[in-house]
């Protein structure tokens, strides 16, 4: 067993927020100096192997957050809601599946919500300065109040995890109870999983239970158990013990490979400074040719020609005679 | 007598409201009321979403927000704005369409466009109502326009959310982004021409320019209102 966190201590030294501005590591559309110290990465584990389908933390995240999901349908699944919304942070993702090799149904249950990534492509993708930080901890954070409901963070995460609320038009998802690990305390989630499914620590710690957890599912014959750490997005703060993590994606579709999209990395990248440079220069380009050249005017001799053209006297060259294209001109009629 | 009297059939790069009146000097029509409305709806529109756009396109330009009232109301302003752009450039685009299709003569400007930009618009072949630049700025905002109102539905996630996946979300707003820099970049050769061409800009205020804006820039097209007037009582 895991050593549980203890109870919070009541002495008002321990309700100080253990980290906070200083300890911001990344802000979105914003350029900050990262704390020279870093703070110990945290993580929650969630072992899959574990998970009973109890449902308790989803409950618990709803009570710690305050949040009331509407009362939907039973649709013949235990997944419910079926997907996350602005108020369901995390669910609980029923599978049922067919082991090819032993023909044996298995129910996989994966606790989903945001995986709070080293490399947050929410945050890459939000134009709203401090709508979206990463505490140095490995903690995404929406900050609401700069939140202007634009949806690029959902273009962003290639976990497909925040939700945009019908009601104030902010973005929402999974906080990793920052205001709990704050005060020493573990997630919600976490504090009431009966089985141990879910446990919080370190980010080391975290990878070394799992280790030990992943002896064990070996040692009863799950060879392919592994950890689910995904690099493609630098590591996550959340991660899974999967028994068959050579297939992520059996698991209500956790993606085998996530990174940030390359469409959503051309966009924020190199489309971004080509696209100011262009329009940098077609600017330029127009106030260099107006120095140089100067304006294009009508002459008092063009006004002469007209007056003549329309009295009837016929300017000087009225059939143009060197006209490169002939006599007709404006043929081409599509029709 | 009367076979060699009717009229032609209209030049069809005349469009409606088109006229000359003799004078000292000779003023000639070129915009309707209606038409000059329609323009700066359409430019104010386009102004207006190319701000708040920029603004939620980088975050050097963030700042831009505050002219619409912050972030949220930026967002929410922006895809209506692109509405009205995209209802006012359709009847644009009605109106102008025809006078805008292309000509034998586009080929020959365009191969000139040099000697227009170096300052010897003598060596240009004379054109009708637009000229092949002007024609190319009415067909890439007429394209454009459709990519960037199609991309951005994809991407107005408030109305329009189940009528796309995250992956189409994504070429959407990318697609979205190049557009609107290559329409910015039109947009800028547009406003450049009409101020470097000096007497344009009366045409899309009062409606009309000088004859002899006219007979130097568009002088197929002033010779077709010209020759088209004593013909017209004739009927």
């Amino acid at each position: 067993m895991f050593p549980p966190i203890p109870n919070p201590s009541v002495s008002p030294e321990a309700a100080k927020p253990r980290f906070g501005e200083k300890d911001i590591l990344r802000r979105s559309a914003s350029e900050v100096t990262p704390p020279a110290e870093r703070l110990t990465e945290v993580a929650k584990l969630i072992d899959v192997s574990k998970c009973i389908g109890c449902k308790a933390c989803q409950s618990a995240c709803l009570e710690w957050n305050n949040l009331h999901e509407e009362i939907g349908f039973n649709h013949g699944v235990y997944t419910n809601p079926m997907d996350l919304t602005p108020d369901t942070f995390t669910l609980m993702r029923f599978t049922e599946w067919v082991n090819p090799e032993t023909d044996n149904l298995e129910w996989l249950i994966r606790k989903d919500g945001c995986m709070h990534c080293e490399d947050p492509g929410c945050l890459k993708a939000c134009p709203s300065p401090g709508a979206i930080v990463q505490y140095s901890n490995g903690i995404v954070d929406f900050q609401h109040e700069n939140c202007i409901g634009c949806g690029y963070c959902i273009k962003g995460c290639p976990f497909n995890i925040p939700r945009i609320s019908k009601v104030d038009h902010t973005a929402y998802k999974c906080t990793l109870c920052s205001d709990r690990v704050a005060v020493g305390q573990g997630p919600a989630c976490q504090k009431a999983c009966p089985t141990q499914a879910i446990v919080f620590g370190t980010k080391q710690e975290m990878k070394d239970w799992a280790d030990f957890r992943i002896k064990d599912l070996k040692s009863r014959g799950f060879e392919n158990a592994g950890l689910y750490d995904p690099q493609g997005v630098g590591g996550t703060h959340v991660m899974y013990v999967l028994h068959h993590a050579d297939q992520p994606s059996i698991y209500a579709n956790l993606p085998d490979n996530p990174r940030i999209s390359p469409i959503v990395d051309a966009w924020k990248g190199v489309t971004k400074y080509v696209g100011l440079a262009a329009m940098g220069f077609a600017a330029a380009a127009g106030l260099l040719h107006y120095v140089v050249a100067g304006p294009n005017r009508v002459t008092a001799e063009d006004e002469e020609n007209a007056q003549k053209l329309t009295e009837g006297k016929g300017p000087p060259s009225a059939p143009p005679p060197a006209s490169p294209s002939g006599p007709a001109g404006h043929e081409g009629r599509a029709t | 007598m009367t076979s060699v009297n009717l009229p032609p059939e209209v030049p069809e790069d005349i469009e409606p409201g088109d006229a000359v009146r003799p004078g000292r000097p000779v003023h000639v029509a070129r915009y309707t009321l209606a038409a000059r409305i329609n323009h700066w709806i359409t430019a104010i529109s386009l102004v207006v979403l190319a701000l708040s756009g920029m603004a939620l396109f980088t975050p050097r330009l963030f700042f831009l927000t505050g002219l619409f009232g912050g972030g949220q109301w930026t967002r929410t302003l922006h895809p209506w704005i692109g509405v009205v752009l995209f209802c006012s450039f359709a009847i644009l685009f009605v109106r102008f369409w025809r006078a805008n299709l292309p000509a034998r003569v586009d080929v020959t400007w365009l191969a000139h466009a040099n000697d227009l930009l170096a300052g010897r618009e003598e060596k240009m072949p004379e054109v009708g109502k637009y000229n092949a630049g002007q024609k190319g700025v009415f067909w890439a905002m007429s394209a454009l326009i459709i990519v960037l109102i199609v991309s951005g539905i994809a991407m107005w996630d408030q109305y329009f959310y189940d009528l796309t996946t995250i992956p189409q979300k994504r070429v959407a707003i990318l697609v979205h982004a190049m557009a609107a820099v290559v329409i910015i970049c039109v947009w800028i050769i547009h406003v450049y021409a009409a101020i470097w061409v000096k007497g344009t800009i009366g045409a899309m205020t009062r409606g009309e320019v000088t004859g002899g804006w006219a007979w130097r820039h568009h002088r197929k097209w002033l010779r077709e209102l010209v020759s088209r007037k004593p013909r017209a009582p004739a009927e």
